[in-house]
């Protein structure tokens, strides 16, 4: 694969052994400028090993390719100075107020004008009547808003950001994501790991890792539409006896409970039908639906754990 | 070091100030130890010294003064290292710490013993540690009698009756009544520096690490150096607290005499405490967890405070652990505080006792940022 200017990321066959264990195991993957791209995949994927890689914390084993076009095994320092990288766990000094984390990370990465700076960067995430504030006293919401912010002063031209959302509430979700919006709109290229489909949903596009593999990738459309999933919901009364039923039939590859109702999905459509046939009663309703992406990283996952567990 | 930048150095400088501010135990910890150790330790602490040099300056030739002499080079607690030909050369021995002792054997001690009068000997004695030179006085005294018993036979044995045939004089230099904190309180300075100073930057790399923020930290461009100076600035000033803190008491409540100049002891100071700071960043670096760099600065501590001659004489130790000791900064830095205050040392003197302790500083500071990795490899 040829690297072109505008790809943000272009790595070929990364890999990671820790201790015997390829947690990452030959990932490809581009990303162009201005994109928001998503990587999903259970905990103890390869998510973390694979972010710290590009960002310069880790030396890949094998496998080539550019960050920001600086190549990810030499050019780790030049890397540094221009990619924002947010933590999985909150790694700011919750000893310090926020007005002092980001005068700290703004005196580490020499930015001009630096008390200008770090008061438009707290105003510009809202935090103006708390910069006085520890951010050991900070909940959740804002010392994401704070890590964010600290990521961003340095105006980095690369984002990762390692499940920058959990134990986040949903409003403060909703606001984080539309300021990743508003930065992918400035040219702004972010790598983003999570584990909620309305925010994969929200991806320009995403790539789905398990067992440091690769497993599937493109727009949320394209993978629906590559896993080949036919998935059919029933609601009705009783249904988890439905679930015990068709569970070892032929033709069900997965069957999954949202909420009242129950997805059934399968590969192989006539098959997974016909087992369907077999149990149905006039008390429940189904309805044969478009597989969602959940239902779609769900046969991911279980493949996976066929394959290579 | 031609990546230093400073800016990044001092965003580190500044960060700690501001975590030192917030973290109002450790703080007082490092005001509260250097009191309560003066308190401990205002006691005295005995031992039994062995070899201590000496220096000998005999102008008597005769019969006498030779078994005398000979009886020094046997004894166990004298060992004869110099002779000094001048009063000058003498005194610049004490000086220097290279005798504990200037031992005058006068031109008229032979004759004077043959006429049945006591001969005096002079025992110059260097009393800054009062605990090495206490039993000088009782050790000449049997020694002479010993030695001279054989000798002092017919109209003689008269002499042996009247409590030795020897007047042995001692002149205690630089601590003429033997006062034990004279010794302590200055030693003190550095005990105390020790163990706070490597306590502290001990824990400073292991915190970062445990609390998360250190991939924050490798993830940004700054380099080992400016991590480990920038941590390291901040409690050079802790330290100078710590030093002027025992300074006052040493000087108002236990009234240590202080003959040299403080500038250059102030000065001296730097290179002890970036040392025992940069020893502590080590163990910071090599520790995987807080408790683990408490453990390795506690196994500094131990042979710094029992092998430096704070506790015990150094001179009364068996010499593998004089090697270990001479390897340790403390106890360069207790001889500088020491012939600073008490001697009036200049810099030309201490300066066989300031090299030693910035090499350390240099190899500690070394291993320091090799050790700490830049990347989570």
């Amino acid at each position: 694969m040829s690297s072109s200017p505008e790809h943000v990321i272009d790595v070929t066959g990364v890999t990671k052994t820790f201790s015997g264990r390829k947690v990452v195991d030959a990932i490809d993957l581009q990303v162009t400028r201005g994109e928001i791209y998503g990587f999903l995949g259970p905990n103890g994927s390869g998510k973390t090993t694979f972010i710290r890689m590009l960002c310069g914390l880790l030396t890949p084993d094998a496998g080539s390719g550019t960050c920001l076009g600086h190549d990810v095994r030499t050019g780790q320092r030049a890397i540094k100075r221009e990619v924002g990288y947010m933590t999985q766990k909150f790694s700011y000094y919750e000893d310090l107020t926020i007005r002092e984390n980001l005068d700290f990370v703004a005196r580490i990465y020499d930015v001009p004008d630096r008390a200008a700076t770090v008061e438009k960067s707290l105003e510009r995430l809202g935090l103006q009547h708390r910069r006085h504030q520890l951010a050991g006293q900070l909940s959740g919401g804002w010392k994401q808003r704070l890590a964010l912010a600290a990521c961003l002063i340095h105006q980095p031209r690369l984002l990762l950001l390692d499940e920058p959302t959990a134990g986040v509430d949903p409003k403060a979700r909703r606001d984080f994501w539309e300021e990743l919006h508003r930065l992918a709109a400035e040219g702004l290229t972010v790598l983003i790991t999570t584990h909620y489909m309305d925010e994969a949903e929200r991806c320009h596009r995403l790539a789905y890792i398990a067992y440091g593999r690769l497993l599937a990738r493109g727009t949320v459309s394209e993978v629906v539409a590559t896993a080949r999933l036919t998935t059919w919901s029933v609601t009705g009364p009783e249904i988890r006896g439905i679930a015990e039923r068709l569970r070892d039939r032929a033709g069900v590859d997965q069957v999954v409970p949202f909420g009242t109702s129950l997805h059934v999905s399968g590969h192989d459509a006539a098959q997974l039908e016909l087992a369907i046939a077999a149990v149905r009663e006039p008390r429940h309703e189904w309805v044969r639906i478009n597989s969602g992406l959940e239902d779609v990283f769900i046969s991911l996952m279980d493949q996976a754990k066929d394959n290579f567990s | 070091m031609h990546h230093f930048t400073f800016h990044r150095f001092w965003a580190v400088v500044l960060k700690e100030f501001v975590q030192m501010k917030r973290d109002r135990t450790t703080f007082a910890m490092m005001i509260g130890i250097p009191l309560v150790q003066l308190m401990v330790f205002g006691f005295a602490i005995n031992s039994d010294p062995r070899h201590l040099p000496t220096a000998l300056r005999s102008a008597d030739q005769g019969p006498f003064a030779r078994s005398f002499i000979e009886a020094l080079r046997r004894s166990d607690y004298f060992t004869l290292v110099r002779e000094a030909d001048t009063e000058a050369e003498a005194a610049q021995m004490l000086q220097l710490g290279e005798v504990q002792f200037v031992i005058n054997i006068p031109e008229d001690f032979t004759r004077r013993l043959l006429r049945g009068e006591r001969p005096s000997v002079l025992i110059e004695a260097d009393a800054t540690d009062p605990a090495a030179t206490g039993p000088a006085l009782a050790a000449a005294r049997a020694l002479a009698d010993a030695a001279l018993d054989h000798d002092l036979t017919g109209p003689l044995a008269a002499l042996r009756s009247r409590g030795g045939a020897v007047d042995f004089r001692i002149h205690a230099l630089y601590n003429p009544e033997n006062i034990t904190q004279y010794n302590v309180v200055p030693g003190l300075m550095g005990v105390v520096l020790t163990m706070t100073m490597i306590i502290i930057t001990a824990l400073a790399i292991t915190r970062e690490r445990e609390r998360g923020t250190m991939e924050n930290l490798l993830a940004t461009p700054i380099r080992p150096f400016e991590v480990m100076a920038g941590k390291i600035l901040p409690y050079i000033t802790v330290g100078y607290i710590q030093v002027t803190l025992i300074l006052v008491a040493a000087r108002w409540i236990f009234h240590v005499p202080m003959v040299g100049s403080l500038p250059l002891l102030y000065l001296v100071s730097l290179a002890f405490i970036a040392a025992n700071l940069a020893m502590g960043i080590t163990f910071s670096t090599l520790a995987k967890n807080q408790l683990q760099a408490i453990q390795m600065a506690f196994f500094f501590f131990l042979p710094s405070i029992l092998l430096s001659g704070f506790m015990f004489p150094f001179r009364g130790m068996p010499d593998w652990a004089q090697v270990i000791g001479s390897v340790l900064p403390l106890t360069h830095f207790l001889r500088i505080v020491r012939g600073v205050l008490l001697k009036g040392n200049g810099l030309a003197e201490i300066w066989p006792e300031l090299w030693p302790i910035a090499l350390f500083l240099a190899v500690a500071m070394a291993v320091a940022v090799k050790r700490y990795r830049q990347t989570l490899d």
